[in-house]
């Protein structure tokens, strides 16, 4: 496959991630998870459980990827000590 | 940090297309980690075709390659084909289709493959209907659900095409379910999948919330009680020989999981007994049939086979409440 | 260079051998048969070192001829008629892949009714797939044909899927005497394919992603577009390096017999070519300027030699084995318009004939001639067909 794009002729197939920069998936969000450290064990149960993913732990702490969080809950869910909640966006 | 019970290399990043709360999406995330970053994908006409979002960005860090709508299995039968051809044969191929793409229009050249027992693992994400096109009927479509081309008044009055079975009536090397609520058993299936040669068919039930009609934060839950009851068991079939991987010593009743989605919000009392006794039916059907090939094992004096069982999620003690809060039912227009 | 007594079937099976196919998907259909049928013997002789996947479908040996073209192995399939009909998906899935496939297609009618026999009306039906398309008058045309099609199909600068046409019978079943390569100059001719780009496990790429309106669909469909238009000067060259290095007459886009004064061009593809030369023969024996313009590739289309053809005579007369219904011939309709805008056009007749493989003698093709000679050249007429009472 040929095509030019961004005034750069590829050749052969291409393929580049849709993070942050290109991707735009984050802002369909209506809520957003928010942790509540004193009662995350790090468990890992919510970073298995992410379909995008966006969630990384480092230690104890989970870290949300905001720009690619599409805010569906799923992590709050399955947090079984309840250290996870949604909150609306209009109130983050 | 606690110890990881899956792979933690993420070969699928954030950012693509899904819909929030995508079973697909989180089905994909734990195959490629039993899988790993040498598989050569092949995706037809599904969600999956849009969801690594638009050319040339992608969310998947392997070699994918499009196929049309019912040829996964065929295409997937040439790449195999031509990487041996090459000296690469090694490398795993996976074709990665929905329900529509693998029990309607797809099962011709699937049927084939298996037949000729190409060197492949298909893999079949059942989200239960054509969802990319906006919910309509497939032959994977259950017994009574609603989708837009199943409306009040034409109800769909047949089970679902038993997918697995038929597989396995090819006599293809494996044959297993597996559903992303059970992460371990699923990335265990996914890597025995990759290592067995000869063709090889995953059956993943994955939750739509868009299509099911449940709020997405009740995915991985949705998809627990679909287990729980009994009405997608998991089990595997290695060279013919049927094994149960996980079960719930006392299932939920099936009226659990089907109450939870807006999907099946015009069932009648009757119609949940039906299912019902179709679920423990096929269940005890499965339960015979390992028992009887366990036995017939053990007749021929073979040591019973000990083999690695992959530890369902959540791991033991297995309870109902542990690490999901239950929620009411929701119903959607 | 052997001289071997071949059916058309054969010479192609011969030509994957000496091309060294490596993946053969392979689906029978009458007349194509017996192609398969001898790879399937080469391939368990071991003179062809080819994986060969008996599909289960010709939908299925497209999209498997596919899947191993992209791995860079060269691939093979065959078909006819109805197999091609199905195929139609995949043909363009093969050029929007840019996959250099060669493809065998047995020329046969579509039915119903059902009929076996040769007409063009199959591939015809393919004309804007983006694949290469080469019609073959003999057998060792067609031998030589799978070769040059390789050859310009995995050219960097083209990367197009391309199509080998052989009637039904009349090549596919007929034996001649056929004049087959040796392997070395065969691989001097054609060494292996060097992919562009080929699935490579373990990096990240895409074949064929989505890609929406605003982005690079209408790019790839372009660079599809120039990739054909540069097949011409290759398919060209090929037939001058095959001549070359193989052997045998330079191929060209157009076959031109006696046509260098020619007022009259007989225009024909496949083996009516060979029954239209007796009759080109049989009118300058009596003095009359009448010539063949053989149409060899019809996908590119070769507007230019036609266009030069167009320059002397005129009149050209169409004959061919298919229809376009509400248009016309395919054939004819594109060489009317590669002819718009020439100072003093000739006059195109454009007669269907043979359809579902209709006998058309060099008599028959001499009463075409003969009108043209009083100026008549029908916008569409139908040839040897007989009236049905009810």
């Amino acid at each position: 496959m040929t095509v030019t794009l961004h005034n750069r002729r590829l050749t052969g197939p291409m393929a580049w991630t849709s993070t942050a920069d290109t991707s735009t998936a984050g802002s369909w969000r209506n809520q957003r998870p928010r942790l509540i450290p004193e009662k995350c064990t790090g468990c890992n149960v919510c970073w298995k459980f992410c379909p995008e993913p966006a969630i990384t732990i480092v230690g104890k702490k989970v870290d949300f990827e905001l720009d690619v969080c599409k805010g569906c809950g799923v992590c709050a869910e399955v947090c079984a000590p309840e250290a996870i909640e949604m909150v609306p966006e209009e109130s983050a | 940090m606690a110890k990881l019970t899956i792979p933690s290399e993420e070969l699928m990043v954030g950012g693509h297309v899904a819909c929030p709360g995508c079973g697909a999406a989180l089905a994909m995330r734990l195959l490629l980690k039993g899988l790993g970053p040498k598989a050569v994908m092949v995706i037809p006409a599904c969600c999956w075709a849009v969801i690594p979002g638009a050319m040339p960005g992608t969310c998947l860090k392997v070699s994918t390659v499009f196929s049309s709508f019912e040829s996964t299995a065929a295409m997937a039968s040439g790449i195999k084909a031509g990487l041996r051809r090459t000296g690469r044969g090694d490398v795993p191929v996976v074709g990665f289709a929905g329900d529509g793409g693998t029990a309607d229009i797809g099962i011709q050249a699937l049927s084939g493959a298996a037949e000729r027992n190409e060197d492949f693992l298909y893999v079949c994400y059942d989200n239960e209907a054509y969802m990319n096109t906006g919910i309509q009927r497939s032959g994977s479509t259950p017994e009574y659900s609603w989708t837009t081309t199943t409306p009040r008044g034409l109800e769909k009055r047949t089970s679902k095409k038993d997918m697995p079975m038929i597989l396995d009536a090819h006599r293809i090397p494996y044959v297993a379910t597996a559903n992303p609520s059970f992460p371990e058993d699923f990335v265990a299936k996914a890597k025995k999948a990759a290592s067995l040669k000869g063709t090889r068919y995953l059956h993943i039930l994955a939750d739509c919330p868009t299509g099911w009609k449940h709020d997405p934060s009740q995915m991985v839950e949705v998809g627990r009680l679909a287990t729980m009851s009994h009405l997608f068991p998991l089990y595997e079939i290695e060279e013919g020989r049927l094994r149960i991987t996980w079960a719930p010593s006392n299932p939920v009743p099936v009226e659990k999981y089907l109450r939870a989605q807006g999907r099946f919000k015009d069932l009648t009392a009757e119609q949940i007994e039906e299912i019902q006794a179709e679920v423990k039916a096929r269940w005890e059907g499965l339960k015979a049939r390992e028992a009887r090939e366990k036995k017939a094992v053990e007749k021929e004096a073979a040591p019973p086979e000990v083999s690695a069982a992959p530890t369902p999620h959540p791991a033991a003690p297995v309870s109902e409440t542990v690490y999901v809060k239950p929620s009411p039912p929701l119903h959607f227009p | 260079m052997t001289k071997e007594l071949l059916s058309g079937n054969d010479a192609v099976a011969e030509g994957v051998r000496l091309a060294r196919a490596e993946v053969v998907a392979a689906y029978p259909i009458t007349p194509q048969t017996t192609i398969v049928e001898r790879l399937a013997e080469m391939v368990a002789r071991h003179e062809l070192a080819a994986e060969y996947i008996p599909v289960e479908s010709e939908h299925s040996a497209m999209a498997a001829s596919i899947g191993a073209s992209l791995t860079g192995a060269r691939a093979f399939t065959a078909t006819s008629s109805q197999g091609l009909a199905l195929m139609h998906e995949m043909l363009h899935w093969a050029s929007g892949q840019r996959v250099p496939v060669v493809m065998a297609n047995v020329n046969r009618a579509l039915a119903p009714p059902w009929n076996i026999w040769v007409d063009h009306s199959d591939s015809m039906a393919q004309r804007d797939t983006g694949w290469i398309q080469l019609y073959a008058e003999t057998n060792e045309e067609a031998l030589a044909s799978v070769l040059q099609a390789y050859r310009v199909a995995e050219d960097p600068e083209v990367l197009l899927p391309a199509m080998v046409m052989l009637d039904a019978f009349v090549l596919s079943h007929t034996y001649m005497p056929v004049d087959v390569p040796s392997q070395a100059a065969v691989d001097s001719f054609l060494p292996r394919y060097q992919p562009v780009a080929r699935v490579e496990p373990g990096s990240m790429q895409l074949f064929g992603s989505f890609s929406p309106p605003d982005l690079t669909f209408m790019e790839f469909r372009r660079d599809t577009a120039l990739a054909m238009d540069r097949a011409r000067q290759k398919l060209l060259q090929a037939g001058k390096d095959y001549a070359r290095l193989v052997g045998g007459e330079p191929l060209g886009l157009i076959d031109e017999y006696r046509t260098e004064d020619a007022e009259i061009v007989l225009l024909a593809l496949g083996s009516l070519a060979a029954a239209a030369r007796d009759t080109v023969d049989e009118f300058r024996r009596n003095g009359q300027k009448v010539g063949l313009a053989r149409l060899r590739s019809f996908r590119p289309f070769p507007e230019e030699e036609i266009r030069s053809l167009g320059r002397k005579a005129h009149s050209v007369v169409v004959v061919e084995r298919a229809h376009s219904f509400g248009s016309g011939g395919p054939v004819a309709t594109e060489v009317r318009s590669a002819l718009l805008g020439l100072p003093s056009p000739p006059a195109v007749a454009s007669y269907i004939a043979g359809l579902g493989g209709r006998e058309v003698t060099p008599k028959h093709l001499g009463a075409l001639v003969e009108r043209a000679t009083k100026k008549e050249t029908p916008r569409e007429a139908w040839v040897g067909v007989k009236e049905l009472v009810a």
